[in-house]
């Protein structure tokens, strides 16, 4: 604010080179000056409100609105082929999901599918970005190709996933008959099916992961790892106090991203039985709490009870989240 | 100068503010627009032509077969196109949406026969009255009622039907040491289910190695229980499917041929029972004309003219769609005229020949076209006058709004899980259990 309009330029005195000009004029000029300094201040004060409320908007329009309009839904008994005739249930919709068996066979499923495609994909990852951390020759290429899997769409790789999984007609039943094991109803049975569904998530995130962890990892200064071979540490030693300790943030990153991911597990899921749709299997067995609240909702077309689902969700999440800040913070304090 | 920065910055402002106005209201317009495209009653545009749209799912096959451009030539002032969804699943909900925001909505509107019920109870309003434009008589009365509100306002038309046949496979019959001969098989089995699964145990005792009877305890369901008249609602509107014994019998039946091992433990539709199609793992499955295109595209070459076309135990449907018409379209009338259209004898006959979609109209059964149907797959078999037969036969079924709903859950929750090890009765109880949630609102 160096430059203020009334400051910058000094009105010029009267009796200057230039002739006097009438005191009307003067006084008008002053009253000028003054309102486009008004305006300058406001505009300085509201123009960035108007260039942050594009963003404001869209949030009111597709995020505030549709999340209260839910909440709102989530109290009455409406269909989706009639939203605007609700009436009203009161905690209904809520209560309810206490004695939901398909919510918590939903949950459990999402907790265990969320835990068998997380712990492998971080420990994966870690492994790739300390072995990418070498040095390597066409280590770009590395790193181009871990980064595939996350930019190829959830449909193509499901579908061929499916493949790869067929009960009779499946690569992997063939290798594991070829090496004498019994062939696994990948669909059907209930932890085949989770772990065949944990699979395309590893498949599709240890890549993405491992990347983070390698930026992270190379900005560790050289000379940690220096000392610490001069003090006779071998890598593994190297590794375990130097290179995850410094990660500590990182790693928590990605937990924390990777369970918020893991409980809004949808896609994969979705396209691993596309005929059943959102049931998730025949008895439900790979039916995650994502696809449970898009069936009620869009194939059994109940948007009261779909909207109380989605704001239960929304508030294991935030547990979820508050149990992350603690440990966090835990670990803050004892490092 | 300083000045001049300032209204520079102001119109920048303005300008953000405008486009993402003129953004949000674009969006609003184009999502009311799929009826404001006409230019018929606006201010110039395409040349004065009427637009009409037509908003399908899978394969109507209307523009393959030509009719769009038929129309167009016979009425020169009106333009006709269409946008399809894949699949039902994904086109139906939204569809359901634009109608109760009414707007989104396509000029014609197609509906499954799995989703008409629902259509004339909640929408009907919104949706135009087609007895005026369509000729009652032209269409099997069953297929006609189906659209058609208490209140006696008929809001489809129909398109195709899909009487059920059982098609067979001629080699695998002889194997087993059955008739070929398709009058003898039909006698076999005729009048009752539990004859075809007799029929399946002979056929089991000599049966060529590595197949089944039939292929998927999904198909035998949906065949017995498309031949009742009454299924999963009464004709108040009450959910019955719990209590009504012909269900019962039906999914007993089938459980019974799951436990016998006389089906194969297939879901259709899904890319491992098209590989059962395409290895010709089975000997029956109960179909409607549609599947024999289907048959066809999952089959190797070998298999051509080896299947035949038997009569079904009882008759009955699969299958099968409506078009509507949404009142909000700024063309209503002009998309009722072009549906009505679409729909009748003459055209039902073309599409038949073309896209093997059965006429939902007795008139067209005369026709040529549908008297002299061969299928490659078939061989000499006179599929037009086998179907026609099962159309007329076909029972006044009652439907509901969730029908689909029902019939996914006994199929897919249901008998599946009988080739999977489960018994019966367990099977039963999942069903019911998922059925009851679903239903649940």
């Amino acid at each position: 604010m160096a430059t203020r309009h009334d400051t910058a330029a000094p009105p010029v005195k009267e009796g200057g080179a230039a002739p006097g000009r009438p005191p009307a004029d003067a006084e008008a000029a002053r009253k000028k000056r003054a309102r486009l300094s008004r305006r300058w201040q406001r505009d300085m004060r509201w123009s960035p409100y108007a260039f942050v409320s594009p963003f404001f908007l869209l949030f009111l329009a597709f995020g505030l609105f549709p999340l209260l309009y839910t909440g709102w839904a989530s109290l009455h008994q409406v269909e989706l082929t009639a939203p605007t005739d609700m009436s009203w249930v009161g905690l209904r919709n809520y209560t309810r999901i206490f004695d939901d068996d398909f919510f918590w066979n939903a949950a459990k499923n999402t907790l265990t599918i969320g835990i068998i495609s997380t712990v492998p994909q971080l420990l994966m990852a870690m492994g790739l970005a300390h072995i990418l951390n070498y040095k390597l020759r066409g280590s770009t290429f590395y790193r181009v190709v871990m980064l595939a899997p996350y930019a190829t769409s959830i449909a193509a790789a499901s579908l061929v996933f499916v493949l790869l999984f067929g009960r009779d007609y499946g690569m992997i039943n063939w290798a594991l008959n070829a090496v004498g094991i019994d062939h696994v109803d990948w669909q059907n049975d209930k932890w085949p099916s989770q772990i065949a569904v944990s699979t395309i998530i590893i498949w599709r995130w240890t890549g993405y992961n491992a990347l983070i962890y390698l930026a992270a990892m190379q900005a560790i200064p050289q000379d940690l790892y220096e000392s610490a071979a001069l003090d006779g540490a071998s890598r593994w030693r190297q590794f375990l106090h130097v290179t995850l300790p410094s990660l500590r943030p990182t790693i928590l990153f990605t937990v924390v991203v990777s369970t918020i991911g893991a409980s809004q597990v949808f896609g994969e899921p979705l396209l691993f039985d596309a005929n059943k749709g959102a049931s998730g299997g025949s008895q439900h067995q790979f039916q995650t709490l994502g696809l449970y609240l898009y069936e009620q909702g869009w194939i059994n077309q109940h948007l009261g009870r779909a909207s109380a689902i989605a704001w239960t969700m929304f508030l294991i999440l935030i547990v979820i989240g508050i149990v992350n800040y603690v440990i966090s913070r835990r670990l803050r304090a004892s490092s | 100068m300083r000045a001049r920065i300032r209204t520079a910055r102001k119109a920048m402002v303005v300008a953000a503010v405008a486009s993402l106005g003129a953004g949000l209201l674009a969006g609003c317009a184009d999502d009311g627009g799929g009826d404001g495209s006409s230019s018929g009653g606006g201010s110039g545009g395409s040349g004065g032509k009427t637009k009409i749209t037509l908003g399908l799912f899978g394969t109507f096959g209307f523009e393959e077969a030509g009719l769009y451009k038929e129309y167009e030539k016979l009425h020169p002032d009106v333009d006709i196109q269409q946008t399809v969804v894949e699949r039902n699943e994904n086109y139906y909900p939204t569809l359901v949406n634009h109608l109760t925001t009414n707007s989104g909505l396509q000029d014609i509107q197609g509906v499954e026969v799995g989703n008409i019920a629902e259509i004339v109870k909640t929408q009907s309003a919104k949706l135009l009255d087609l007895s005026k434009y369509g000729k009652k008589g032209d269409y099997l009365e069953w297929k006609w009622q189906q659209a058609t509100t208490e209140d006696g306002q008929t809001v489809g038309l129909g398109t195709d039907v899909g009487p059920m046949a059982i098609c067979y496979r001629k080699d695998l019959f002889e194997k087993a040491g059955l008739p070929t001969d398709r009058e003898e098989v039909g006698k076999l089995w005729a009048g009752d289910w539990n004859k075809l699964v007799k029929v399946g145990e002979d056929y089991k005792k000599k049966a060529p190695e590595g197949t089944t009877f039939l292929d998927s305890p999904g198909g035998l369901l949906q065949a017995i229980l498309s031949s009742e008249k009454d299924r999963f609602y009464d004709s108040s509107g009450k959910v019955i499917y719990k209590s009504n014994p012909a269900v019962k019998a039906a999914f007993d039946l089938t459980a019974k041929a799951a436990e016998d091992g006389l089906i194969g433990n297939q879901t259709q539709f899904q890319p491992a029972w098209d590989t059962t199609i395409a290895n010709s793992k089975f000997a029956a499955m109960s179909c409607p004309p549609w599947m024999l295109g289907y048959i066809k595209g999952k089959s190797k070459p070998e298999a051509k003219g080896k299947w035949d076309v038997a009569a079904s135990p009882k008759s009955g449907n699969w299958g099968g769609s409506f078009l509507t018409v949404p009142k909000s379209g700024k063309n209503a009338e002009e998309a009722a005229k072009l549906a009505a259209w679409l729909t009748a004898p003459e055209q039902q006959a073309k599409l038949f020949a073309v896209q093997g979609s059965f006429p939902s109209t007795p008139a067209a059964y005369e026709s040529d076209a549908v008297k002299s149907a061969k299928n490659e797959m078939t061989g000499d078999a006179p599929i037009g006058t086998i179907f026609a037969a099962a159309a007329k036969s076909s029972p006044v079924q009652t439907i509901g709004p969730k029908d689909q709903i029902i019939q996914q859950g006994l199929t897919d929750n249901g008998v599946i899980l009988v080739t999977q090890g489960k018994s019966p009765k367990e099977a039963w109880d999942t069903a019911v259990k998922t059925i009851d949630n679903n239903l649940d609102q």
